[in-house]
């Protein structure tokens, strides 16, 4: 029997807003346990949450950028459960009105683009952290994360790939942190992943009884996970058993779900309004303000980048990756006034030094204005392919400008042609065999008597200039 | 003292004619002499308030004084109090010394007004006697025999054994209203979201609001002007010019037109309470007032509707007692269910784990809708009959509760019986209206009868006048208990 996946997936971001969603608490990661755990935070008796208008505005902005509908009232309900690390015993969700409804993301897998659309996304607090670690025999509890803010983006069950279920989650951390919403850290836990999967015979038009992967927190183990749950579910069906709804987890060590809990298991969160919060009313103003200070989505700037810069489908693709990469390479393309040059050096020489280095764009040594100050050097001819690279060696350095760098370093590409024309005159004169060669016909012997010209300069005679002279003294 | 209204005591203070410390003295003498027998307080702490009076002797001194500084008072065990035991009546918080200040009690602070201490309450304020206490049942003044109300019984006692001048309350189905009612004392409970909720213990978040209790309508109005105000703490608090609840007072009455709901003079409502309430009805009209006939018909659900909604809320609200924080934790268990299901079983007591179930039920699946959203669109239509009912009246008068106090564990073995105490109070709670209880009269055995008003929102400044006049004409508020003079 041929079998199709289902995917839906998911995502819990964190908000980038500086306090928490309900109280004034920081939510800066990583300080000593509960050090920003206020009142409210430990829901000591008689506190009250207040919401913070800033997590409001990281929703706008995800609907607007996703084209959804934004419900103009919408509601905050309270999910009842017991644990220890949530201080409550329910968390402040959206339920039944949630801020974002419908939407749309367009992803790509091997060339092929396809929409998927979403379902909703919804405000809610986030829960402390149980400790397990050293504490012998017990547990402790860090309050700190409790009521940081977070998205979660729910999508339909479009996915039908690992593949495509990696793309969405990428082209959505994209967005995300694009639209400064996230700051998308993976490793801290402020993208997070959770993906219903389900299988079921091609043709076959109901869904199969899905299972759901809990806490993905890397592309890698999203794709593996999917990838061990559909195998998994598989075999189970033609080993003639059934699967039960579930929640499991994935173990990166062996590279397997395994159960969580069972549908049996499942709690009755008993939703209802929470009636300590007014409705979220949003209205046109509020709404048109956030959208005036949207950035330029990757859609549109990769329309943008191909229309302005003249670089290709795939490269615009490519520097739109992320707002910083996108940002960069146009602000190096505005320098230098070359597009296509640009792209090739930021996604070539640029992207292969960053990458050695393990740096991410942002942290890049060399800045888009020295960049793009090198290409407009090799536009003007100042600087062969060859002579940039070495500059840009300069530069990655730290060297200083790249006026500077070619002064200090001799590299500026040879320009007076009298000069050239001597080193060719010698070259011709040491090289008869090679002349004679060309003169009888073979194209070969002149790509030898180049590199001789070239190697004779010590690489600084421009190539075009050198081929132009040659011809013309060949032909003579 | 002859004269224990909150203006003389002011008045007195500001002359220098007492101090603070006193003041305050007096009033924790007096404690220590009666407090044994009514048990009205759950914490008492004579050097934390006799610092506060010094502070407010030192604030009238330098002449920074305010309409009732140096005045004490009595708090509600419901209030977060820093530095103070906080329990609200419950094994669960009975080792809970608050850290933080409740925004009411921030602003009596602010007054400069001392607390005298916490008095006792109905567990987690769940209770219409003052029974369900963990620090035992509050006595009532009249008859230690009977119940003082509940569930700020406490507070209703203190004020009415002169223990305090003036006491903060809470009320979420009457537990202002209805233990003012049977303690001879005024109590008020305000529009919804018109005192901060902040730092006090939640038992129904949509219901619960905080108000003054005080022998007299005048002490209420000087009390409201303190607690109320706009909070940035609380998101359901109401923000709106601030108002002088006493610029009212001295109104004539001619031309008020007093609403006689017909459904709160039926069946169930003791004869002797209905014919006080008449003559406090015919006293009014003495006044100048006019009487109209008004109903509301869906009152008679407020019951069944309040015991769905108030339980739900409870349920969620007092999820956070888990003994993983702070509060009771039992001292033994073997898992971590085990520690939550012994900690809550060890350290609720009997009435709020019947209204924590009942309120998980009325949210669980498939059970929502008949429960939860039937008694919403309930809660709307009795509020719907309110709003006609304004249409036609000035203010609605009826009785507070249906009988008198009754005794000690006469009800306490039927809840439903001890429920029904609440008829006529739960509908202003449901509808968010202002609603006060009044002294008008004694039944035969000497205990007091009230009488209620429920106004339109933002009327209390109309209710009070309303009250003062009355006041003024009868003197069922001054009365005092007998043996405790």
């Amino acid at each position: 029997m041929k079998w199709e996946t289902v995917i839906g997936l998911e995502v819990h971001t964190q908000l980038a807003t500086k306090s928490k969603i309900f109280s004034g608490s920081s939510t800066a990661f990583g300080a000593a346990p509960n050090t920003q755990a206020s009142a409210v935070d430990i829901a000591l008796p008689g506190v009250l949450p207040v919401l913070n208008k800033g997590a409001v505005e990281c929703a706008i902005r995800f609907g607007l950028a996703i084209g959804a509908t934004l419900n103009r009232v919408n509601v905050f309900d309270r999910k009842n459960y017991f644990y220890p690390d949530l201080p409550k015993g329910y968390q402040i969700s959206q339920l039944a009105k949630p801020i974002v409804e419908g939407g749309a993301l367009t992803i790509a897998v091997d060339g092929e683009e396809k929409t998927i659309h979403l379902t909703r996304a919804h405000m809610e607090e986030d829960a402390g952290k149980s400790l397990h670690e050293d504490f012998h025999g017990m547990t402790g509890i860090d309050l700190n994360r409790a009521g940081t803010p977070l998205l979660e983006i729910v999508s339909e069950p479009e996915m039908r790939s690992s593949a495509e279920a990696v793309a969405y989650a990428r082209a959505l951390h994209t967005l995300v942190t694009w639209i400064g919403i996230c700051d998308g850290n993976m490793q801290e836990g402020s993208f997070r992943v959770d993906a219903n999967v389900s299988v079921r015979p091609v043709g076959q038009a109901e869904f199969g009884t899905r299972r759901e992967i809990k806490n993905l927190n890397s592309f890698k183990f999203l794709q593996q996970a999917i990838d061990y749950e559909v195998r998994w579910q598989i075999e189970t069906l033609e080993d003639g058993g059934r699967i039960e709804q579930a929640t499991v987890l994935f173990d990166p060590d062996t590279g397997e779900t395994r159960m969580m809990r069972s549908k049996e298991d499942a709690h009755d969160y008993r939703y209802f309004p929470d009636p300590d919060l007014l409705p979220v009313k949003l209205d046109d103003a509020w709404i048109e303000s956030v959208r005036a200070v949207l950035p330029e989505l990757p859609a549109a700037m990769q329309a943008h980048f191909q229309r302005d810069y003249g670089v290709s489908a795939y490269d615009a693709a490519v520097l739109t990756g992320s707002r910083a990469l996108a940002d960069y390479f146009e602000a190096v393309a505005k320098t230098c006034g070359q597009g296509k040059l640009a792209a090739n050096w930021v996604m070539g020489e640029l992207a292969a030094a960053l990458n050695k280095a393990e740096l991410d764009i942002g942290q890049s040594p060399v800045s888009a204005a020295r960049l793009g100050a090198l290409i407009a050097r090799i536009q003007d001819g100042t600087l062969s392919g060859k002579l940039a690279r070495q500059v840009f060696e300069g530069l990655w350095e730290g060297a200083g400008e790249v006026d500077a760098i070619i002064e200090a370093r001799g590299l500026k590409q040879m320009s007076d042609s009298g000069e050239l024309e001597k080193i060719i005159d010698e070259v011709l004169a040491a090289n008869q065999k090679s002349v004679e060669e060309f003169r009888s016909g073979k194209d070969k012997a002149f790509n030898a008597l180049i590199g001789q010209v070239m190697k004779a300069s010590r690489g600084k005679a421009n190539p075009a200039q050198v081929n132009t002279l040659l011809k013309a003294k060949l032909q003579n | 003292m002859s004269d224990t209204s909150l203006s003389a005591l002011a008045a007195q203070l500001a002359d220098k004619q007492i101090s603070s410390r006193e003041l305050a003295r007096i009033y924790l003498d007096r404690i220590a002499a009666l407090n044994p027998a009514i048990n009205a307080f759950i914490t008492v702490d004579p050097e934390k308030t006799l610092l506060e009076a010094a502070a407010a002797d030192a604030l009238i001194a330098a002449g920074k004084n305010g309409p009732l500084t140096g005045v004490p008072i009595a708090h509600k065990d419901i209030f977060c109090t820093d530095g103070w035991l906080t329990t609200c009546g419950s094994k669960m918080l009975s080792n809970f010394v608050a850290p933080y200040d409740a925004h009411v009690i921030q602003r009596f602070k602010a007054a400069g007004m001392p607390s005298l201490g916490k008095t006792n309450m109905d567990e987690f304020a769940m209770g219409s006697s003052n029974e369900t206490s963990y620090f035992g049942a509050v006595k009532n003044p009249w008859n230690p025999a009977y119940v003082p109300g509940g569930s700020s019984g406490g507070a209703a006692a203190c004020v009415a054994a002169r223990m305090a001048p003036a006491a903060t309350g809470t009320d979420t189905g009457g537990s202002i209203r209805q233990p003012a009612a049977l303690t001879g004392i005024t109590g008020l409970k305000p529009t919804y979201g018109l005192v901060s909720r902040y730092g006090m213990i939640a038992f129904a978040s949509s219901l619960d609001q905080a108000g003054p209790m005080a022998p007299s309508a005048e002490d209420c109005a000087l009390l409201l002007n303190v607690m109320t105000g706009f909070d940035p703490n609380d998101s359901t608090s109401l923000e709106r010019a601030k108002e002088d609840y006493t610029r009212d007072l001295e109104k004539p009455l001619s031309g008020l037109r007093v609403g006689l709901p017909r459904e709160f003079f039926a069946e169930g409502l003791n004869s002797e309470v209905a014919a006080a309430v008449e003559a406090a009805v015919n006293e009014l009209k003495t006044l100048g007032a006019t009487t109209v006939d008004i109903s509301l018909a869906n009152s008679r659900l407020a019951i069944p509707v309040y015991y769905v909604l108030a339980p739900a809320e409870a349920s969620s609200n007092l999820s956070r007692f888990d003994g993983v924080r702070y509060g009771y934790r039992a001292p033994d268990y073997a898992s971590l269910d085990d520690m939550y299901s012994k900690t809550r079983a060890q350290g609720f007591g009997d009435e709020v784990k019947r209204r924590i179930l009942i309120g998980t039920y009325v949210l669980s699946h498939g059970y929502y809708d008949a429960y939860y959203l039937q008694a919403q669109k309930i809660r709307r239509l009795i509020a719907d009959d309110f709003a006609e009912a304004f249409k036609a009246c000035d203010v609605i008068l009826g009785p507070t509760a249906p009988g008198t106090a009754f005794r000690l564990g006469e009800k306490s073995g039927d809840p439903v019986e001890m429920y029904l105490n609440d008829l006529y109070t739960i509908p202003a709670n449901l509808a968010g209206l202002p609603g006060m209880s009044l002294p008008c009269g004694f039944d035969s055995q000497g205990l007091p009868i009230g009488l209620q008003l429920v106004g339109n929102y933002f009327s209390e400044a109309k209710m009070l006048n309303v009250a003062h006049q009355y006041q003024r004409a009868t003197d069922w508020h001054s009365r005092q208990p007998e043996g405790l003079k």
